[in-house]
């Protein structure tokens, strides 16, 4: 008998704990730098508790809307639609913060001799009009496109800013998140990938041509002083105003030591 | 089945000091007793069966807002989604999965083709294999032999299909890209053939048993008569034992239509309309795995998800009936009771 009690105790007391978590969804490209941000904020501030979770920004923003999160992660911004939701169903907008800068890289393997490309190339390569890399100062071989599920702001970023709207070849196969990407770009003589900057280990970055004609890697001067055609902002997503343990997580992301974080993840300062 | 005569001494000691129901009692209560037991497992056993048809009422609910309401259906319908349409001017009328755009798009043809590519491959790869196998295990392995493989492959089993998957995205896609020279790395054949360790095991064990279960005289009858083991084995056991093994190619199917995790992670997830087996594939449980996340209650997105699921309950149970009726009109035809 009192070993059941024991068990009961143990199994409703953590529930009982967690009811002051801040749930944090959303952005696969921020994920890890939303787990770091959680584990210094706890450990500066013991009894506090912060779950993180990824998923894709689709997914962070679709928890906001239906309820299930305090906080989304998005590396997009929220179209109005889905704004409208927000205010349809909790009579306040979203609230939206951006937290970091980001570069959307472009990866290929290696081997891969390409050095830069054009944003049209890039969208022409995407949208399945050129097919071969000899096309774009390549070797002769079938360009093998890699991109992400559609439930990531990833996706729609690339969609609304390097395709212009176009949808994505058919062959585009699509991995659930950057690592995968870049997993599958190191592993593959002739892919081409794209993600966030921060996760470009084992593949090559390639310079994208930038509106003064010059190629530019995406490093931490290209993207803050804009050279870097795709930088891109990180943001945080609350329904209202920020309140509370919600409000208190989102000022230590962007005080002084939540912005070095960013900075030892590979992002770059929101300032 | 309550026989009067086993009701203990002392009782008719009692019925003679004034209750004479005493016995009828008893009886009374072992029957209701009995009733009792009935019902619940009948209400056990009912549980099972009002599970599935509740799961289908939920899932085909959730899926009617796509014929009903208004939103839904300026965004696609039934004709949007199995016939070709052309998206850009100029352009050859194609079949697009891109739910997530300006203009969402669901076709779902792409998604059938994948599944039925993926299927394809898994059943040429496992049927022969776990076909051949139970056969070693019943009619040729020594009996120790058996004892180890029945086990071993039965764990094969047991390995969650999470970690075969990981194991086709690292390994098995650079193995079968260097082999095959595929211009894809991850692509129908790789998820075919990972998807084939789960099925052999579920078609190993289940034709194993129906193999064992046809009659030592069958065997006998046919060595007397002067035919070799081989021969046995694959023209007098094999076809006795064929509505077991047509079962159990049947059952494999059903698995390998509905695995989600080993395509999720090493099928490429392209939604490819072609016949190429080396092509990436998007199959119809992985398109629910990957965009359920972001989907908002009740959109179009949404319904059409679901649909993606009625479609697949429909799918299997088209499916489980053909082949049921075709293996019983083969025994009736093996059996010689045909009209």
């Amino acid at each position: 008998m009192k070993r059941f009690f024991l068990a009961l105790a143990v199994t409703v007391l953590p529930a009982l704990a967690s009811a002051q978590a801040v749930t944090v969804k959303g952005s696969d490209t921020m994920v890890i730098l939303s787990q770091r941000w959680a584990e210094n904020y706890m450990k500066a501030n013991p009894g506090k508790r912060v779950q993180v979770t990824g998923g894709g920004s689709g997914v962070g923003i679709a928890a906001l809307i239906n309820g299930t999160t305090d906080v989304a992660n998005a590396s997009r911004a929220m179209k109005e639609a889905e704004k409208a939701r927000v205010r349809d169903r909790y009579n306040v907008l979203p609230t939206e913060i951006p937290v970091a800068k980001d570069g959307l890289a472009v990866y290929v393997n290696e081997s891969n001799p390409i050095e830069q490309l054009t944003l049209d190339q890039l969208r022409k390569i995407y949208a399945g009009d050129v097919t071969n890399w000899k096309d774009v100062g390549g070797p002769d071989a079938k360009i093998v496109l890699y991109s992400r599920e559609n439930s990531s702001g990833t996706y729609v970023f690339f969609k609304d800013n390097v395709l212009k709207g176009d949808d994505f070849a058919a062959a585009a196969q699509t991995l659930p998140g950057t690592a995968a990407v870049v997993n599958a770009t190191a592993k593959e003589k002739f892919g081409i990938g794209y993600g966030g900057a921060a996760y470009a280990k084992g593949v090559k970055e390639v310079k994208l041509v930038g509106k003064d004609g010059q190629a530019y890697l995406p490093s931490a001067e290209n993207v803050a002083s804009g050279k870097y055609p795709l930088a891109r902002d990180l943001f945080v997503y609350t329904r209202g105003k920020p309140s509370g343990e919600a409000k208190a997580f989102i000022e230590f992301c962007l005080s002084p030591e939540g912005q070095a974080v960013v900075t030892t993840v590979g992002y770059f300062p929101v300032k | 089945m309550i026989e009067p005569a086993s009701v203990p001494p002392d009782t008719t000691a009692a019925a003679a000091a004034g209750e004479g129901d005493r016995p009828l009692l008893a009886i009374r209560r072992r029957q209701l007793r009995e009733t009792a037991i009935e019902v619940a497992v009948t209400a056990v056993a009912l549980t099972g069966i009002a599970a599935v048809v509740l799961i289908f009422v939920f899932v085909g609910r959730e899926a009617l807002p796509l014929f009903t309401s208004e939103e839904a259906r300026q965004e696609t319908d039934l004709a949007r989604m199995f016939l070709a349409q052309t998206w850009r001017e100029g352009r050859a009328a194609t079949f697009t999965w891109q739910p997530v755009s300006d203009v969402p798009k669901y076709s779902m043809i792409p998604l059938f083709v994948g599944t039925l590519k993926v299927t394809f491959v898994a059943m040429a790869v496992a049927a022969p294999v776990g076909i051949a196998a139970a056969v070693f295990a019943s009619e040729f392995a020594p009996r120790r032999l058996r004892e180890v493989l029945k086990p071993t492959i039965e764990l094969l089993a047991g390995i969650p299909s999470v970690v075969i998957g990981f194991f086709a995205l690292l390994v098995m896609a650079t193995f079968l890209q260097d082999t095959f020279g595929f211009s894809f790395r991850l692509n129908a054949v790789v998820a075919g053939v990972a998807l084939a360790l789960t099925v052999v095991p579920v078609i190993f064990t289940v034709s194993e048993d129906a193999l064992t279960a046809v009659p030592r005289a069958y065997r006998e009858a046919s060595l007397a008569l002067g035919a070799t083991r081989w021969e046995t084995a694959f023209r007098v056991v094999l076809p006795a034992a064929a509505p077991g093994v047509l079962a159990a190619v049947v059952l494999g199917f059903g698995r390998s239509i509905g695995e989600t995790m080993i395509v999720l992670m090493a099928s490429g997830n392209a939604a490819i309309t072609s016949l190429s087996l080396g092509d990436s594939v998007r199959t119809l449980p992985a398109t629910i795995a990957a965009e359920m996340g972001e989907v908002v209650f009740g959109g179009a997105h949404y319904s059409v998800l679901f649909f993606i699921g009625v479609e697949l309950f429909l799918f299997t149970f088209v499916l489980n009936t053909l082949a049921t009726t075709f293996v019983r009109r083969l025994v009736r035809r093996m059996s010689g009771t045909a009209a």
